[in-house]
């Protein structure tokens, strides 16, 4: 599997780690309350299909990138880079 | 027997090479198979389960039969294919699974039991009693059946890996993949073609045939030559592609020196590679599909195909007459070619009833219904409609079609498509996103079909890339694929064999349907169909076609088990090149690696790097001796240890302090420059991830240290931090672990021995616990930090890297005048523990700021990670385990980590259970042994007495609980 990392390119699988939902981005405020935390921190979809997952190129460039992923298939449709998604 | 002409050989060299100790000898270009056969030796093998004589079937990958093993000692490999493995000088094959010899075999007596050895006999048979299977029915079957032996001795061979990256791999060097090869090798893009045999070429080497109005292997060769020519394609001979994989990500297999035998010294055994290709031809080719009829496996009887590769390419007779049993054209060109060759033809079986003339017997509307002859075909009997005739023959040719080798278009779970017209399965396309099947593997069988496909397929390839296909011209070539009719099965009394290499016949099959297994998965499980090595290649398309009979079911109905990869066998070396010993775990060496050794310093792993641990003085003898002096030497005067393995993280920039304050649950910025500070990092559940100390160095320059083992995953956290919630924080950070060499001063006398190496000493009073700032050291830029370890005034110094070793060695010179001397990782444990100071041990990554007694540390003036989570009831509720100091009631014995806390008359198990040992030590301060560990509630127990627990070292104690903080609790001696 090859992920296209924005800054070096298309990479083998092994150069990145996984962190799973790229629903990390979206952190609750910190009187969001417990509720909205927990949601935060342990419930996540499953999708059959397209899922968006966060990714670390800690082997290459050190980026954290937002990888589309369909589950079904496999094929990667794209990747950005995180802070961009962080509104850097 | 060998041709007097024919093939590729070189007869101008003998290569001598033994088969079960018996000296032989062939000639390069021929195969272990073909070597073989010249010297007249068909019986290459015992059959797996039956022990049944069996000669080689094929010429290429898929051999079933002929497998062997090379070499001898510990580079012996088992298993191998003779017609893979190519002759070379001095090869040395043994014959498998036989005892005792190949031609004498006693386990041939499973045979004559075969009524009772049927597929699932082992299920039905071995079931009682039940504690036989391991001790008795396991190893007795295991010494009669199974194919080679594994050496149990380490790999000696070498094996590489590698990467390669490429526009367009075409994979197989027939007449189609030379085709796709040329064409995308002309449009410019970037081709690599690979190719499983010693040469490229395919069939086009092993037929009589012409391509272009010349020879075909002339037009090989010429189309090589072209192909070389251009910087844009490499061709990659006996390089097997055996998987696909996302991404346009292929596995192949290079063989690149195991047919050079004792010339190979330099050169690695083979080469596992990565392609990376942005669209594939898959140019495979077609295995020729078997008839299964009774007695169908004697030494002697071979594909039709495999037949005419040994006569073409090798130029070898496997007999003196041929008879020839197939359901098309193809037998006849067979014979066509033996008749050249100066080979008697026994005849020609063909159950159609219009068949081509030929100037040899033909029997129409025929079949094989038996064979003789026990190490080898003798005699083949024939039913026709004018009755039964028995043939002597000593070779016997089978064909009863092509199945496309289409295995790689189902590595990502696609399906193959069953095609009516040529009764086989085809690949379904895109199966294998950019990959397109050409040729024989796409079910196109004639030489000027499959050129035209190479083409065709070619295109289509060069389109997804956006690149046009040039115009080219295809050279004229047969375009006669042979017609055909299929025939799965002859029946009769004997068995007939379908998966040779598993022992299954059909019959096996039949059964399975009658007891119920009728899907195909339930049936290659129940029979071992398709499962041994060569994942039944030849065999699995007419198993299935008689389970599609036997349950009344047409084949496309019946469908197919998936092919998974590999392709072919691959030797798990290959797969683990690189990855064994030091490739596996690398090693880290600090800067005073070798002067501990010099000193004796045993080493303990520590991640990936190595450390002291401890330095055995003369007449020392245990450990103990040694650590215990170590510890007493840092609270009495004082010891130097290298701290450089702890991650050292650089900041920059002015938003550095705030930063900071998102990272660590306790506050940074108001930190003031030449300050150190420690910290707690949070995971964002709430649990403690790791501790530290921070330095600010000047206004926008910090340095983070980090714990040695949780150095990586602190910058990853950095990474993710920085970019996915502070990404407009101003502010750069990187890892400067291995620049600085860093080395813990520590003791009561620590202040007199820095003095003596900085080049501008200091007073205590200008240099106050937690200070931090720029030193010189004999003229170099150092660090110097205020900061304890050990609970004694101590600094940590730090130097580049490349110093590193000069200073530890000055360091130890000046402190041994001192009294004092290095210590290592088992004192460095004994003084934290004394201290109460936390390792991972602590902070194991279920333990709270809360556990850990820091929840004073968790600022509630600002947000950071973990900060919500760690504030949930359930993790800071009164009732959780705590950190506490444990001291043993006994001076003898010890408080392992690992043991259980109970009340004192309670019983030691698991309901009654109340904490557990994380640390321990023996105290020479406080001449105790003494422990951290958590306990429910403990920080309210302080002063319970407890019973200690370890069942598995046995060890049973009293103990008192205490606070963690053992010695100096003020802290008086560091500040």
């Amino acid at each position: 599997m090859l992920i296209p990392c924005p800054l070096c390119g298309a990479r083998d699988l092994r150069e990145f780690t996984p962190k799973g939902a790229a629903v990390t981005l979206h952190r609750p405020d910190v009187g969001a309350g417990l509720d909205a935390w927990n949601d935060y921190l342990h419930l996540r979809d499953n999708p059959a299909g397209p899922t968006r997952e966060l990714w670390w190129h800690g082997s290459g460039c050190g980026a954290w990138l937002v990888v589309e992923r369909n589950t079904l298939t496999h094929e990667v449709s794209g990747a950005r880079l995180a802070e961009e998604e962080a509104g850097a | 027997m060998r041709l007097a002409s024919r093939g590729r050989i070189d007869r101008s060299v003998s290569l001598p090479f033994s088969f079960d100790g018996k000296l032989l000898t062939g000639h390069p270009g021929d195969t272990l198979a073909s070597a073989l056969l010249a010297n007249d030796i068909r019986l290459m093998g015992r059959s797996f389960k039956y022990h049944r004589p069996r000669g080689v079937m094929t010429a290429g990958s898929e051999e079933p039969n002929a497998l062997m093993e090379i070499g001898s000692g510990a580079a012996m490999v088992p298993n191998v294919r003779a017609t893979v493995q190519e002759l070379h000088e001095g090869l040395e094959a043994h014959s498998q699974n036989r005892w005792p010899s190949l031609s004498a075999d006693l386990l041939a007596c499973n045979d004559l039991l075969a009524p009772f050895l049927g597929a699932g006999f082992y299920y039905k048979t071995f079931m009682w009693p039940r504690s036989f299977w391991e001790r008795l029915y396991e190893p007795a079957i295991r010494h009669a059946a199974g194919p080679g032996r594994l050496t149990t001795d380490p790999d000696p061979a070498r094996h590489e890996k590698a990467f390669a990256h490429c526009d367009l791999l075409v994979i197989g060097a027939g007449p189609a993949g030379l085709m796709a090869a040329l064409v995308a090798g002309e449009a410019g893009v970037d081709v690599i073609l690979a190719d499983e045999s010693s040469e490229p070429g395919g069939r086009l080497l092993t037929e009589q045939e012409r391509v272009g109005g010349k020879p075909a292997a002339d037009w090989v060769a010429a189309t090589l030559a072209r192909l070389a020519q251009m910087d844009n394609v490499r061709i990659m001979s006996r390089t097997t592609v055996a998987g696909a994989y996302d991404g346009g990500v292929y596995a192949a297999h290079e063989r690149v020196s195991e047919h050079l035998g004792a010339r190979s010294k330099d050169l690695p055994l083979d080469c596992f590679w990565r392609i990376a290709t942005r669209a594939a031809v898959l140019a495979a080719g077609a295995i020729e599909r078997p008839i299964a009829f009774p007695d169908n496996d004697r030494p002697g009887i071979m594909m039709a195909g495999a037949l005419r590769s040994y006569v073409n390419r090798y130029g070898v007779s496997p007999g003196r007459k041929a008879a020839l049993f197939a359901c098309n054209d193809d037998a006849h060109r067979t014979a066509r070619d033996l008749q050249e060759a100066g080979m008697e033809i026994a005849g020609v079986i063909d159950p159609r009833s219009e068949l081509p003339k030929g100037d040899y017997p033909v029997f129409s509307e025929a079949r094989v219904v038996g064979t003789r002859g026990r190490h080898g075909l003798r005699q083949v009997q024939v039913q026709s409609a004018s009755g039964t005739t028995s043939l002597a023959a000593d070779v016997l040719a089978i064909s009863g079609g092509w199945n496309p080798s289409l295995h790689l278009s189902c590595h990502m779970d696609g399906r193959p498509r069953w095609d009516e017209t040529i009764e086989a399965f085809v690949p379904r396309p895109g199966a294998v996103p950019g990959l397109f099947a050409a040729g024989a593997a796409n079910g196109v069988f004639d030489t000027s079909g499959c050129l035209s496909e190479g083409k065709r397929a070619a295109g289509e390839a060069l389109a997804t890339l956006g690149v046009a296909a040039p115009d080219w011209l295809l050279p004229e070539a047969e375009n006669q694929a042979g017609s055909g009719k299929t025939l799965w099965l002859v029946e009769g009394r004997a068995r007939a064999w379908l998966d040779f290499q598993n022992d299954v016949t059909a019959k096996d099959v039949k059964g399975a349907a009658q007891e119920g297994y009728d899907s195909v998965e339930y049936m290659k499980r129940y029979t071992t169909q398709g499962m041994a090595p060569d994942q039944g290649k030849s065999s699995n398309v007419n198993a299935l076609a008689i389970l599609a009979d036997a349950t009344g079911r047409s084949i496309a109905a019946t469908g197919t088990t998936i092919y998974r990869p590999p392709y072919a066998p691959l030797p798990i070396g290959a797969l683990g090149a690189g990855a064994q010993g030091k490739g596996f775990a690398p090693e880290r060496f600090t800067p005073s690696h070798a002067a501990c050794l010099a000193r004796g310093a045993p080493m303990i792993e520590a991640g990936l790097w190595y450390r002291p641990s401890y330095f055995p003085a003369p007449g020392e003898t245990t450990w103990r001796e040694s650590c215990d002096r170590e510890v007493r030497m840092v609270r009495s005067a004082v010891g130097i240890c290298d701290v450089s393995t702890l991650g050292k993280i650089e900041l920059q920039g002015p938003d550095v302090g705030l930063f900071l304050d998102f990272v660590y649950a306790n506050g940074f910025s108001r930190l003031k420059p030449g300050r150190v500070r420690y910290g707690i990092t949070l995971r964002e559940d709430g649990h403690v991830m790791d501790d530290g100390t921070t330095a600010r160095l000047s206004e926008n320059h910090w340095v983070m240290t980090t714990t040695t083992a949780a150095a990586g995953q602190v910058m990853a956290h950095l990474e993710m931090v920085q970019q996915c919630f502070l990404p407009r924080a101003r502010l750069r950070f990187t890892s400067t672990t291995d620049s600085w060499a860093q080395f813990a001063i520590a003791g009561p006398r620590a202040l007199e021995v820095l003095n003596t190496v900085l080049d501008n000493p200091l007073r205590p009073e200008q240099f106050p616990f937690m200070a931090c700032g720029a030193v010189r050291v004999g003229g170099v830029e150092a660090r110097l930090f205020r900061i304890s370890f050990s609970g004694e005034m101590a600094f940590e110094l730090a130097v580049p890297t490349r110093v590193g070793a000069s200073l530890w060695r000055l360091l130890l010179a000046q402190a041994e005048g001192f009294g004092g001397g290095p210590y290592g990782m088992e004192a460095l444990n004994v003084l934290r523990i004394e201290k109460g100071l936390l390792t991972h041990a602590e902070m194991h990554g279920r333990t709270t700021a809360f556990d850990l007694g820091l929840q004073k540390m968790l600022s509630r003036k600002k947000d950071f990670i973990g900060r919500s989570a760690s504030e949930r009831p359930g993790l800071c509720d009164e009732g959780r385990e705590q950190l506490v100091g444990l001291i043993s009631r006994s001076r003898e014995i010890g408080l392992p980590a690992g043991a259980h806390l109970f009340a004192p008359d309670a019983a030691p198990e698991r309901i009654n259970d109340q904490g557990y040992v994380t640390s321990s030590a023996w105290s020479p301060t406080l001449e105790r042994h003494i422990a951290l560990g958590f306990l429910r509630q403990g920080r309210a127990r302080h002063g319970e007495r407890l019973r200690l627990v370890d069942h598995l070292r046995g060890v049973d104690v009293a103990c008192d609980v205490c606070d963690p903080v053992f010695f100096d609790p003020e802290g008086g001696r560091m500040r």
